[in-house]
C-alpha cells in the first residue's frame, strides 16, 4: 500500500486509510508524525528558552510563561516526541525483524496511536485556553496541587490519556515478540532492536501504572480536595516524589533503550560485520532495565531520606555503568576490523559513542549523593540529561530515520543534506550543552526565568543560546530533506545497505502483509545467513496458504476523541456542572465503543493464495 | 470404526483429566477458606501480639495469593513460564514500590 | 462481512480457548496486563501504608472497620473466584449452558461484593464523617478499596456483555477466549482482595 504515483488514490482515500488504519507500518508512520510535530513544538519551546537567557535578566518573556516553557519543553519531549517517534520505529521496524506479518493486537495498535494524539493535542490546547500547565515537567506536589488556573489539569489529563496508550503499546509488543516470531527465530537470535524493543516494553509495563496512580492522585488533591498531599489534614509530598521516579527512572531507561538495541543494528549493518558480543548485550540490557528500577532516590538525594537510603540508591546508581560500559565497548569492538561504511545513519552512531559516554560519566558524578548536594537544581543536572537523552535518544532517532527510511517508504533519504543536518546539530548540541556543566558548577541554578549580571554566567549562556540556533538550523535541513526525498530522493530497492536482519528481505516499502510465507530462520543475523551461502532470499518457514488479516476501524479514533472530550469535562467541571455533560458523555461514547468492539464480530479476512502466488511470480522475474 | 473409538477414548482422557483438575481446585478452595479462617481468628480473637501477628497475616496472604495464581489461574501448567515470569517481575517492581512508600517517606 | 469458518469446527479442541493464535494472543496479554496491575495496586498499598495513621483527628483504622462484614466480602469474591473456575472447567468439557450458569452465580457473588461495600462506604460517610476528604488517611483508604471496587464493577459489566452477547450463539473458538481472559482478570481481584483485606482491615485492626 505504498503512496507512489502509480497509485491513483485521492486524498480523501489516504486519509480515511490512515485515520482506520491498524497495520503496524502506518500506525509507525503516524507516530513517526505525531511525534515529530510535537518534537518541533518542543524545540520551539526550547529555542524560547534559551532566548530569555541570551542575556542576564532578560524580559523576553515573562516570569509565568517562561514557567510553562520549561514545563512543556520537557513534557512534550519526553511524553510527545520521545516516546512516540520510539514506538514509532519499534512499530516500524519490530514485526518485519522477527517476521511476522503485525502486532499481536492490531486494534490496540491503533488505539494507542491515537489516545496519544488526543492526550498529546489535549495537553497542548491549555496554551490557549488559560496557560500551560507550569509546574515542571515533574509537577510536584505541593506547587501543583495548588498552582491557579487549569494549566496542571491538562497536564494530569492529557497525560493519563497518553500514558494509557503507551501502556498498550507497550502490552503488544511484548506479547508480539512471546508470541508472533517466525518459524526459526528463538530468543537469541532475534536482533539487538528486537530484543530492546521487548525489554523496553516490558519497562513500561511496569513503570507506568505509578505514573497514573500518581496522576490520580494529584487530580483527587486537585479536583476533589482529597488529603493525600495536603500536610494539614496528614498528607505526605515525599509520596508523590517517590511514584513520580519510580516511574521516572524507568521511564529515561525507556527513552534510551530501543536506541541501543537500534545502534547495535546499525553498527553491524556499516562495519559489514556481526555484533560483538550478542549475547553479552542481550544481558547488559536485561541488566540495565533490572537496575534501572532500584535507583529511583537518586532524584531525591537532598529530600532528606537519610545517609543509608542515599548510599544505597547511589552504590546501585553507579552499578548501571557497568553493563552500559560493556555496551560501549562492544560497539567499538564491531567496528574494530569491520568494512566501515559513514553515512547519515552512521555518523548519528558514531556521534552517540562520545556524547553519551560523557552524559553517562556526569551521570556516575550525579549519582554520588553527597557531590549532588552540590550538582541538584544546577544547570550540571540539566546538561547531564542532555547529553544522554539527546546524545542517546534524538541521535538515535535520527540514525533510525536514516537506517530505516528507505524501508517505511522507498526512498532512500539525500545523503549530503543528511550529512549537513548531522553536523549542524551535533556542534550546535555541543555549544549548547557543554558549556552548561560548567556553568552549573559556577551556580546557575535551574528553572530560573532570569540569571543576574556580574556572576560570570553571561558568555557561557550566549554561547548556549548561539548553540540553540544551530540545532534549529540542523532540524530545518532534516525537514528539507524530506521533502525533497519525497519528490526527488533516490528510490530504494528492497536492501539498499546490503543488510543483515529480516526487515531487509522484503520489498521497501514492504506488501502490507509483510510476507508472502514466513521465512525460516536458521541463525542470528537470518538475511546474512542465507547470504553468505549464495542465496539473496530467505527460505519460506511455512506452505503458501491464504493469509489472515485484521480489518480496518475507525473505533480507535473515536474512542480517542471520547476520552479526549471527557478530559476537558474533568478539566472545567470544576468551574461549571455542565462541563459534567462532556464528562460523562465522553467517557459513555468511549466505553461505547469499547462494546461495540467487543460485541460486533470481527474476524479480520483472507487475503487468497492466488494474491500471494502473483507477487512471488512477479518478484521472481 | 476404530477411529471412532480412539476420538471417543481421547476425550474420555480429556474429561477425566479435567475432573481430577476440578478435585484439585476444590481442594485448593477449601485450603484458602481455612487459610483466610486463621487470619480473621487470629485478629478477631486478639490471641497474639502485634510483632507476631503481622507476620503471620502476611504469610496467609501470601499462601493463599499462590494457590491463587498457580491453582485456580493454573499458573502451574506448561506454557505459563512466561507470565509467570513477568508476574514476578511485577511483584519485585511492587516490592520496591512498597518499600520506598512504605519505609523512606516518612522520617 | 468477516466470518472464519475455522472458528466454528464441529468437535471443539480440549483447550478452546488456547487454540487458535488470537486466543493464544488474549492469553498472553491479559497476562501482561495483570503484572502492570501488579504494580498498580501496589503503588495504592505503599500510599496507603504511608498514610494510614494520618488520621487528622477524624476515627482510626480500630474505630472504623467491622471484620464480620469484611469476611462477608471476603466470602462473596473467594467463593465467585471458586464458581468461575468450576465455569471454566465446563468451558473445557464444551458444556455451554453450564458455563453460562456458573458465570452467572459469578456475577451474582461480585454484586453481592458490591452491595456490601457500597453499604460498608456509606456507613462510614453517614455515621462517622469518614470521607474521601477528611484526613490523607480518608483519602488513602478510599483510592485503593474504591479502585478496587471499581475493577470488581468494570468486570461484572464485562461480564454481562459477554453473557449477553453469546447466550445464544453457544461456545466456539472465536469467544472461548473472551471468557477465559475475563476468567483470569477476575481471578487477579480476588488476589487483590487477598491483600486489601489482610493489610487495611485486619492490620487496620491489630493495635
Amino acid at each position: 500500500m505504498s503512496l507512489s504515483a502509480t497509485e491513483k488514490r485521492g486524498f480523501g482515500a489516504v486519509l480515511w486509510d490512515f485515520l482506520t488504519t491498524v497495520d503496524h507500518k502506518k500506525i509507525g508512520i503516524l507516530y513517526l508524525l505525531g511525534g515529530g510535530i510535537f518534537f518541533l513544538l518542543g524545540g520551539l519551546e526550547a529555542v524560547i528558552i534559551r532566548i530569555q537567557l541570551i542575556t542576564p535578566e532578560n524580559d523576553f518573556i515573562s516570569a509565568g510563561l517562561y514557567n510553562e516553557m520549561i514545563t512543556m519543553h520537557g513534557t512534550t519531549m519526553i511524553f510527545l516526541a520521545g516516546m512516540p517517534l520510539l514506538l514509532g520505529l519499534m512499530n516500524a521496524a519490530m514485526p518485519l525483524q522477527i517476521g511476522a506479518r503485525d502486532v499481536s493486537f492490531p486494534f490496540l495498535n491503533a488505539l494507542g496511536f491515537w489516545l496519544f494524539m488526543f492526550g498529546g493535542i489535549l495537553l497542548n490546547l491549555s496554551w490557549f485556553l488559560g496557560g500551560a500547565p507550569d509546574a515542571g515537567w515533574t509537577s510536584y506536589a505541593s506547587l501543583a496541587v495548588n498552582t491557579p488556573g487549569h494549566g496542571v489539569d491538562f497536564y494530569i489529563a492529557g497525560l493519563q490519556i497518553a500514558g494509557a496508550g503507551t501502556l498498550m503499546g507497550g502490552i503488544n509488543f511484548i506479547a508480539t515478540i512471546v508470541n508472533m516470531r517466525a518459524p526459526g527465530m528463538t530468543y537469541m537470535r532475534m536482533p539487538l532492536f528486537s530484543w530492546a524493543t521487548f525489554i523496553t516494553s516490558i519497562l513500561i509495563l511496569f513503570a507506568f501504572p505509578a505514573l497514573t496512580i500518581n496522576l490520580f492522585l494529584l487530580m483527587f488533591d486537585r479536583m476533589f480536595d482529597t488529603a493525600f498531599f495536603d500536610v494539614a489534614l496528614g498528607g505526605n509530598t515525599i509520596i508523590y516524589q517517590h511514584l513520580f521516579w519510580i516511574f521516572g527512572h524507568p521511564e529515561v531507561y525507556i527513552l534510551i533503550l530501543p536506541l541501543f538495541g537500534l545502534f547495535s543494528d546499525v553498527f553491524a549493518t556499516f562495519s559489514r560485520k556481526r555484533l560483538f558480543g550478542y549475547t553479552a548485550m542481550v544481558f547488559a540490557t536485561m541488566l540495565i532495565a533490572f537496575l534501572g528500577f532500584m535507583v529511583w532516590a537518586h532524584h531525591m538525594f537532598t529530600v532528606g531520606l537519610g545517609p543509608v537510603a542515599n548510599s544505597i540508591f547511589a552504590v546501585g546508581t553507579m552499578a548501571i555503568a557497568v553493563p552500559t560500559g560493556i555496551k560501549i565497548f562492544n560497539w567499538l569492538a564491531t567496528m574494530w576490523g569491520g568494512q566501515v561504511t559513514i553515512n547519515s545513519a552512521m555518523l548519528w552512531a558514531l556521534g552517540f559513542i562520545p556524547t553519551f559516554t560523557i552524559g553517562g560519566m556526569t551521570g556516575v558524578m550525579l549519582g554520588s549523593s553527597v557531590a549532588d548536594y552540590q550538582f541538584h537544581d544546577t544547570y550540571f543536572v540539566i546538561a547531564h540529561f542532555h547529553y544522554v537523552i539527546v546524545g542517546g535518544t534524538v541521535f538515535g532517532i535520527f540514525s533510525g530515520l536514516h537506517y530505516w527510511w528507505p524501508k517505511m517508504f522507498g526512498r532512500i533519504l539525500n545523503e549530503s543534506l543528511g550529512k549537513i543536518t548531522f553536523w549542524l546539530f551535533f556542534i550546535g548540541f555541543h555549544l549548547t550543552f557543554f558549556i552548561q556543566h560548567f556553568l552549573g558548577l559556577m551556580g546557575m541554578p535551574r528553572r530560573y526565568w532570569v540569571f543576574l549580571e556580574d556572576q560570570g554566567l553571561d558568555l557561557g549562556n550566549l554561547i548556549s543560546t548561539v548553540g540553540a540556533f544551530f540545532m534549529t538550523a540542523g532540524t530545518i535541513v532534516f525537514l528539507y530533506n524530506v521533502v525533497y526525498t519525497a519528490f526527488k530522493g533516490e528510490v530504494a530497492s528492497a536492501d539498499p545497505w546490503d543488510g543483515r536482519t529480516l526487515e531487509w528481505a522484503v520489498s521497501s516499502p514492504p506488501p502490507y502483509y509483510n510476507f508472502e510465507q514466513l521465512p525460516l530462520v536458521r541463525g542470528l543475523d537470518p538475511l546474512w545467513i542465507e547470504k553468505m551461502e549464495g542465496r539473496d532470499k530467505m527460505a519460506p518457514g511455512e506452505p503458501l496458504d491464504d493469509v489472515h488479516m485484521p480489518n480496518s476501524s475507525f473505533l480507535p479514533f473515536l474512542m480517542g476523541l471520547g476520552f479526549f472530550i471527557a478530559g476537558l469535562g474533568f478539566i472545567y467541571q470544576v468551574d461549571n456542572s455542565l462541563w459534567y455533560i462532556a464528562l460523562y458523555g465522553g467517557m459513555a461514547f468511549s466505553i461505547g465503543c469499547m462494546i461495540v468492539r467487543s460485541v460486533k464480530d470481527d474476524h479480520g479476512y483472507y487475503i487468497p493464495k492466488e494474491e500471494l502466488e502473483e507477487a512471488l511470480k512477479k518478484e521472481a522475474e | 470404526m476404530t477411529q471412532n473409538t480412539n476420538v471417543n477414548k481421547a476425550v474420555d482422557f480429556e474429561k477425566q483429566k479435567n475432573k481430577q483438575e476440578m478435585k484439585m481446585q476444590v481442594v485448593s478452595f477449601a485450603l484458602m477458606i481455612v487459610f483466610t479462617l486463621v487470619a480473621f481468628g487470629a485478629v478477631a480473637t486478639g490471641a497474639m501480639q502485634k510483632i507476631f501477628i503481622i507476620p503471620i497475616l502476611l504469610v496467609m496472604a501470601i499462601i493463599q495469593v499462590a494457590f491463587q495464581f498457580y491453582y485456580f489461574m493454573h499458573g502451574k501448567e506448561d506454557g505459563h513460564g512466561i507470565p509467570m515470569t513477568l508476574i514476578y517481575g511485577g511483584v519485585w517492581a511492587a516490592l520496591l514500590t512498597l518499600g520506598g512508600l512504605g519505609v523512606i517517606s516518612w522520617w | 462481512m468477516s466470518y472464519d469458518p475455522a472458528l466454528f469446527p464441529e468437535e471443539l479442541p480440549s483447550e478452546p480457548e488456547k487454540a487458535t493464535l488470537e486466543g493464544q494472543n488474549k492469553f498472553m496479554g491479559l497476562w501482561f496486563f495483570l503484572g502492570g496491575e501488579t504494580v498498580l495496586f501496589a503503588a495504592l498499598f505503599g500510599t496507603y501504608l504511608a498514610l494510614k495513621n494520618s488520621t487528622a483527628g477524624g476515627p482510626s483504622s480500630d474505630e472504623l472497620f467491622g471484620l464480620e462484614l469484611v469476611f462477608l466480602m471476603t466470602m462473596m469474591l473467594l467463593t465467585s473466584s471458586l464458581t468461575s473456575v468450576y465455569a471454566m472447567y465446563h468451558m473445557r468439557n464444551h458444556d455451554f449452558k453450564k458455563m453460562q450458569l456458573w458465570l452467572g452465580i459469578t456475577g451474582l457473588l461480585g454484586v453481592g461484593f458490591l452491595i456490601c461495600e457500597v453499604y460498608e462506604f456509606a456507613h462510614y460517610i453517614t455515621d462517622y464523617g469518614f470521607t474521601f476528604r477528611s484526613s490523607a488517611f480518608g483519602s488513602a483508604f478510599y483510592a485503593i478499596v474504591g479502585f478496587h471496587g471499581g475493577h470488581v464493577t468494570f468486570g461484572i459489566c464485562w461480564l454481562i456483555t459477554l453473557m449477553v452477547r453469546n447466550a445464544k450463539r453457544g461456545l466456539n473458538l472465536y469467544n472461548a477466549p473472551k471468557f477465559n481472559t475475563f476468567s483470569l482478570y477476575w481471578h487477579f481481584i480476588d488476589v487483590i482482595w487477598v491483600f486489601v483485606f489482610t493489610v487495611v482491615y485486619l492490620m487496620g485492626k491489630v493495635t
